[in-house]
């Protein structure tokens, strides 16, 4: 039997000297720190600006900060933002093509060199969602060139969860708050407070990250202390769902009337698709300088909420009532995700429940569906 | 994923507002197209679109495009020697008929544009070629220069919703041309393209005269913005239609298609 591998821990300080050695190795380091009132996602210049000392609480349209008692930097659950605002941006320019006095375009690619990212704070499902990210965007015959020159070599510094939000229902969906078992990650981290201060377990998940945690001031742990707090963490989900044969589920709801009831509650804002951390759907706009030889295609984010998303010439929106928009966005995520992606597009994190303004709860409708389908199948 | 440049090579006006433009590769040519594949094609300043190839000769790309908004209108506008850039191939193509079956095609208006490809290569092979078009006007017909030479090998019937005075064909949908079509029932594929109506009628009636479901193809239409499976616009349930289509067949298109503002 081999024996088990020893077990490390940093504290406040190793956390800097981490910060410090991704700075020193030329990359952008983007972390979790407060901004008008939320933990937003950000560039930051120091371990000092990660959110110490703040918590959130969240629940159906409702998301506030909440100072804690300790100082812990990672005791918060998702944010307004998630990864795919540095990943997949919110706007990106796919080329610029210019017309010489003869009429020939040269069309060039924005193909400049993306920053060399390590992202600090991944949470385990969010770690799910570029997983997710990754299959739509570059799993496919063709690789988005914006997205792929963002995501290579992105240096991913997962923290596994111990402060679940009253949204969170990760636990359903098998994504956290524990990193699963075959992530693909360069450090996990495991933070706990106590009356010593901050500790974090430390573990490497690659060979980049196993050089960097070796230039570290480690210690020797049992790790005891940080597998309760996440093993707590699985307890204290805000939410839970039963996430079995969702898309089964899905695939049967065509005409549920549980549609009509939301939709009366929707405003098809599109929010929930904002913050959705898989949520991938872009449009384009194409823009002219004023001597019209000049001109620039631009993708930006874009909702399957939106009117225009689903515009047909000579047939207007196919899905122009808020039922179909709504049954749409739920019936992708949830059931034929899997069919065109292999994965469900839900990883749990609670978002587009905090950031509904009416409050609506995706893992209430998933009930809702589930028991209009079983109550119709027992008929 | 930039737009691959080619120039106009010819520009021919099939109706009022339709215009088949062959385009060349002005340098390098883009892999080969399949009949029922499209192309993502850029006018500079304006936009792309999606648009079927409505034939392929070498290396020589043909479109055909009625002018209906921004982009198609500017693709209509272009005259030889213009610059257009095309993304592709992208999508699925038709299928080759098992031998020996009947072929019948089912257009209604532009529809008939990506079906082209069927009805060339349907002339050259042996069993039946029938081939029926539904327009809302008499002069919204496609390919008025093709058709004396298709019909010297095919049947083809046109029918029109509205007739102008001088129309002496027939009047009415398009399905009503089911009966008198030149083709056996159980041995024809069925290739069909038009409004999603139109599809869904001709569908019914094919199946109900026992074409099965996988012998009946259509070329689907969505909003889409990429052709590369990245903006999600072109989501029809299960099917990612720049992907999975834009030619799928009645066995799994029928699911999706009978959901309304699915
Ligand atoms: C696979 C496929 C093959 C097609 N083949 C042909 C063909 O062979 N011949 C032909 O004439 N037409 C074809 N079309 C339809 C053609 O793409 C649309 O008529 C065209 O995109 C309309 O754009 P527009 O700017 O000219 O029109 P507008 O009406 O100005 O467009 C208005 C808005 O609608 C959007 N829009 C409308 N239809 C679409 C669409 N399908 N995809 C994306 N955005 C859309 C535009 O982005 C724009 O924002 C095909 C469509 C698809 C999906
Ligand atoms: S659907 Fe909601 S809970 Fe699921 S991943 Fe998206 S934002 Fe998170
Ligand atoms: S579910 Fe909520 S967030 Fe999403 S579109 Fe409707 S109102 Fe907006
Ligand atoms: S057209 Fe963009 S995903 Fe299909």
């Amino acid at each position: 039997m081999n024996a088990p591998a020893p077990l490390a821990e940093i504290d406040e300080s190793g956390l800097a000297a981490l910060f410090d050695a991704l700075v020193r190795r030329g990359r952008t380091v983007v972390g979790p720190t407060v901004k008008d009132d939320a933990i937003v996602l950000a560039e930051l210049g120091s371990a000092a600006e990660l959110p110490h000392g703040w918590g959130v609480e969240t629940e159906p349209g409702g998301y506030r900060l909440r100072p804690r008692t300790d100082r812990a930097a990672f005791a918060h659950s998702a944010g307004p933002q998630s990864w795919k605002t540095f990943l997949h941006p919110p706007r990106a320019r796919l080329w610029q093509a210019d017309r010489a006095s003869d009429g020939t375009v040269t069309v060039r690619e924005d193909d400049a060199p993306a920053p060399r990212y390590a992202f600090l704070g991944v949470r385990p499902c969010d770690l799910r969602a570029i997983a997710v990210q990754d299959r739509v965007l570059t799993a496919g015959a063709y690789r988005d060139p914006v997205y792929g020159r963002r995501r290579d070599g992105v240096f991913l510094i997962v923290v596994e969860c111990t402060e679940p939000g009253g949204v969170c229902f990760c636990t359903s969906m098998g994504t956290g708050p524990g990193l699963p078992e075959g992530s693909a990650f360069d450090l996990a981290l495991t933070e706990t407070a106590g009356p010593g201060g901050l500790s974090y377990l430390i573990r490497a998940g690659s060979p980049e990250g196993s050089e960097l945690l070796a230039e570290l001031p480690a210690r020797p742990t049992d790790g005891v202390r940080a597998r309760a707090a996440v093993a707590g963490a699985a307890g204290r989900m805000g939410r839970e769902v039963d996430a079995s044969d969702l898309r089964a589920l899905m695939a049967g709801t065509m005409t549920a009337e549980r549609w009509n009831q939301v939709a009366d509650r929707c405003l098809t804002c599109g929010n929930c698709t904002m913050v959705c951390p898989t949520c991938f759907c872009t449009t384009t706009e194409e823009t002219t300088d004023l001597t019209g030889d000049h001109a620039e295609r631009w993708r930006r984010w874009d909702s399957c909420f939106d009117l225009d998303f689903s515009h047909l010439h000579g047939v207007g929106p196919v899905r122009s009532s808020a039922r179909s928009r709504y049954r749409q966005w739920l019936t992708h995520k949830l059931g034929t995700w899997y069919d065109q992606f292999g994965s469900s597009g839900c990883v749990g994190c609670g978002r587009c429940i905090a950031w509904c303004p009416v409050g609506i709860d995706i893992t209430e409708e998933v009930t809702a569906l589930r028991a209009e389908s079983g109550a119709a199948g027992a008929r | 994923m930039t737009p691959v440049p080619y120039r106009v090579a010819d520009r021919r006006q099939e109706s009022a507002d339709t215009v088949t433009l062959t385009l060349a590769p002005a340098a390098h040519a883009l892999p080969p197209f399949r009949p029922g594949q499209f192309a993502m094609l850029y006018a500079f300043g304006v936009g792309e679109a999606p648009l079927s190839v409505s034939g392929i000769s070498g290396n020589l790309l043909h479109h055909t495009v009625r002018a209906v908004g921004k982009v198609s209108e500017a693709l209509c506008r272009a005259e030889p020697g213009n610059w257009i850039g095309v993304r592709g191939p992208y999508g699925t193509a038709w299928p080759t008929p098992p031998a020996g079956d009947d072929v019948l095609v089912v257009a209604g208006g532009i529809g008939l544009a990506p079906l082209r490809p069927v009805i060339v290569e349907s002339l050259a092979r042996s069993g039946r070629l029938s081939v029926l078009v539904g327009y809302r006007e008499p002069g919204e017909q496609l390919f008025p220069a093709e058709l004396p030479l298709w019909r010297r090998r095919a049947q083809v019937l046109v029918t029109v919703d509205r007739p102008t005075p001088g129309w002496q064909g027939p009047v009415g949908l398009v399905t009503a041309l089911l009966d008198t079509a030149d083709c056996r029932t159980d041995r024809c594929t069925a290739f069909l393209c038009g409004p999603e109506p139109m599809m869904r009628a001709t569908v019914g009636e094919l199946l109900r005269r026992g074409v099965p479901a996988e012998r009946i193809v259509l070329s689907l239409e969505r909003n889409m913005h990429c052709g590369t499976g990245w903006c999600g616009h072109c989501q029809l349930g299960p099917l990612l239609l720049c992907r999975d289509g834009p030619v799928v067949d009645w066995a799994r298109a029928g699911e999706p298609l009978s959901v309304s503002e699915r």
